[in-house]
């Protein structure tokens, strides 16, 4: 149907170079990364910045993070995975049903949640942080795993985009005919509801983990106990301690030597990885997911 | 009623139908608890904290502790008169102007592009440019320093051709705005492009093949139909990403910490406007001022919201 001929030559051959310049830029930064944690820092400086070292410097680069603090990074990705679980599932729990009942039923106050959850949802969470801090300090939870789980069972977006799901996608019809067979509400939730949502809840659950998972800002001023922190605020605390980013400069009082860019490659990607597992199984989801649907021709 | 309904010989099938006050007392009541638990994180980790910050912003702390509406506007005018307010809010002005139309319009052409001729190759692409998304926050500021360092950067021969031959040569306050774009670009354009691309999906095919039939070239198709399609999905990116980097913090305040980075000296300790307001408050104990500042910034993200809103008649609640 479609051919060359539709755009032209020239069309054909600007797209294609459009599209590759933008693959360099996304890709080869992610490939350095890779590669660096098997470079020494002189091989670095000398080899072929894509070129591959050696295994025996990622299994030494390994070893000087896991032996850095005593094993503090395990401790940072645990409570990585600690905070991402629970923000998870306290979240999900709590959007959903309230998304859904905001699109099926009608009760006085529904619009003013509906304008609340539009407008709170454009906050990004990082403008609430200050007052938040204050507000967790009067009830004594900084420094506590809850100062970071709390806040982030606030999903106004997923309440939102349930919201706009049902409510184009749930015939009321469907409910009625429930009700008289004789179920109740909860049921009709439970049982018509939550298995209509499998692709809403893919793309909820992508979202939810992955800003979760990245969260800097909330642990970074909550907590100052190094054993709470996760690992975006530990990657930046490893970063600022020691020489990893400048190996063969004098360094700066305080800061503890002997750490090679390797080391900083291999712990940025202990904390990338499994985002990029969750990005690559939720890329249908944000493709297909709830977003699709309502374009109309 | 009458002896003859009571004796009908079929069950009702519904008691809801019979009784529609109680049916609807129930319903409103089980609406009130599925609503009830986000209710209650709304208030206290949404709404509660924003209005926590607008009585700490009229708070005086001289004493350490806080006397409610004990300052007046002093806070707001604190803010005004710090000589860093001015910058930081140009720096985010540069940013923004930098940043948000040129990464709706990147996002926008690569999805056209890799939607014009669905494929393996197209399907590939979009997934690298996907999963790169993964690499944010630190990481990513990491990965910039690698990047921007004429010695090791797989860009080296560019870096070096540009004339630059240390790290400070290209992380400078003039090339800032610059560079946070080039990073946030890299972390959220991947989901955009996905989202634009889906958008893309579906515009239903008998609305493209009319335009065949009526003889408009690819060009015309992209620029009269699909660019119109996709709006609101360019509205909303719109609305997101300027309230996103508004914000921005991460970013500026990882680049400015530590010498030991090889960019210290280079980059302001205090660039944008949210570092102006974690400084006041967690270096300065100014929790006033630091409120007062979030809520100026809060109040600049939500009036471009709403206007944004406004204008285009986007997310309509319906009566």
């Amino acid at each position: 149907m479609r051919t060359v001929g539709d755009q032209g030559i020239l069309g054909f051959g600007l797209r294609w170079a459009v599209l590759l310049l933008f693959a360099v830029y996304f890709f080869v930064p992610v490939l350095w990364l890779i590669l660096a944690t098997s470079k020494s820092a002189p091989q670095l400086l000398e080899l072929n910045p894509l070129a591959f070292g050696s295994f025996q410097r990622i299994v030494e680069a390994w070893q000087r993070i896991i032996e850095y603090q005593k094993g503090e990074v395990l401790h940072w990705a645990l409570n990585s995975v600690r905070y991402a679980v629970w923000a998870l599932a306290l979240s999900l729990t709590i959007s959903i049903p309230a998304g859904y009942i905001l699109a099926v039923a009608r009760f006085p106050g529904r619009r003013l949640l509906l304008w609340l959850t539009l407008i709170t949802m454009l906050l990004p969470p990082s403008a609430l942080v200050l007052p938040m801090f204050m507000e967790l300090n009067l009830v004594h939870l900084i420094n506590t795993a809850w100062a970071v789980i709390l806040p982030s069972a606030f999903f106004p977006f997923g309440t939102y985009l349930t919201y706009i799901y049902y409510a184009s996608s749930l015939p009321p019809d469907l409910l009625d005919a429930a009700r008289v067979d004789g179920c109740s509400e909860v049921q009709l939730f439970w049982h018509i509801a939550v298995p209509l949502a499998s692709p809403l809840l893919g793309l909820l659950a992508f979202i939810n983990f992955t800003t979760n998972w990245n969260n800097f800002f909330g642990p970074y001023v909550l907590l100052n106990n190094n054993k709470l922190f996760n690992l975006p605020v530990g990657i930046q605390q490893f970063v600022a301690a020691t020489s990893a980013l400048r190996p063969g400069f004098n360094p700066s009082p305080g800061v503890m030597v002997g750490y090679q860019q390797a080391e900083a490659a291999l712990f940025g990607l202990i904390m990338v990885v499994p985002v990029a597992i969750v990005f690559l199984i939720a890329q249908r989801y944000v493709i297909g997911g709830a977003f699709t649907g309502s374009i109309k021709g | 009623m009458t002896n003859q309904t009571v004796s009908l010989p079929i069950k009702p099938l519904a008691n809801k139908a019979r009784f529609p006050g109680v049916s609807r007392w129930r319903r409103r009541l089980v609406g009130y608890l599925f609503v009830l638990p986000y209710f209650l994180v709304m208030l206290a980790f949404g709404i509660g904290p924003g209005l926590y910050a607008l009585l700490i912003s009229f708070a005086d702390f001289r004493t350490g502790l806080p006397k409610y509406f004990g300052a007046g506007f002093s806070n707001y005018l604190a803010v005004f008169k710090d000589f860093r307010f001015v910058f930081t809010i140009t720096n985010i002005g540069k940013f923004l102007l930098i940043s948000v139309p040129l990464g709706i319009a990147m996002v926008v052409v690569l999805a056209i592009l890799l939607q014009m001729r669905p494929g393996p190759l197209s399907t590939a692409l979009r997934t690298l440019y996907f999963v790169s998304g993964a690499v944010t926050g630190p990481v990513l500021v990491l990965v910039l320093i690698f990047m921007l360092d004429p010695s090791i950067s797989p860009f080296k021969a560019l870096l070096q051709g540009m004339g630059f031959k240390l790290t400070n040569d290209v992380i400078y306050p003039g090339s800032l705005p610059y560079l946070f774009t080039i990073m946030g670009f890299f972390a959220g354009a991947g989901l955009w492009i996905a989202i634009q691309y889906g958008a893309l999906e579906a515009i239903p095919t008998d609305v493209m093949e009319a335009a065949t039939i009526d003889g408009a070239n690819a060009w015309q198709k992209v620029l009269f139909i699909k660019f119109p399609l996709i709006r609101p999905y360019i509205i909303y990116q719109f609305i997101l990403i300027f309230a996103g980097n508004v914000q921005l913090f991460v970013e500026p305040q990882i680049l400015a910490g530590g010498n030991n980075l090889g960019v210290g000296g280079n980059v302001p300790a205090v660039w944008s406007p949210n570092q102006l307001a974690y400084n006041f408050a967690f270096e300065r104990g100014n929790f006033g001022a630091a409120s007062a500042l979030s809520l100026i910034l809060l109040a600049i993200g939500l009036g471009a919201a709403y206007l944004i809103i406004r204008w285009t008649g986007f997310f309509k609640i319906e009566n």
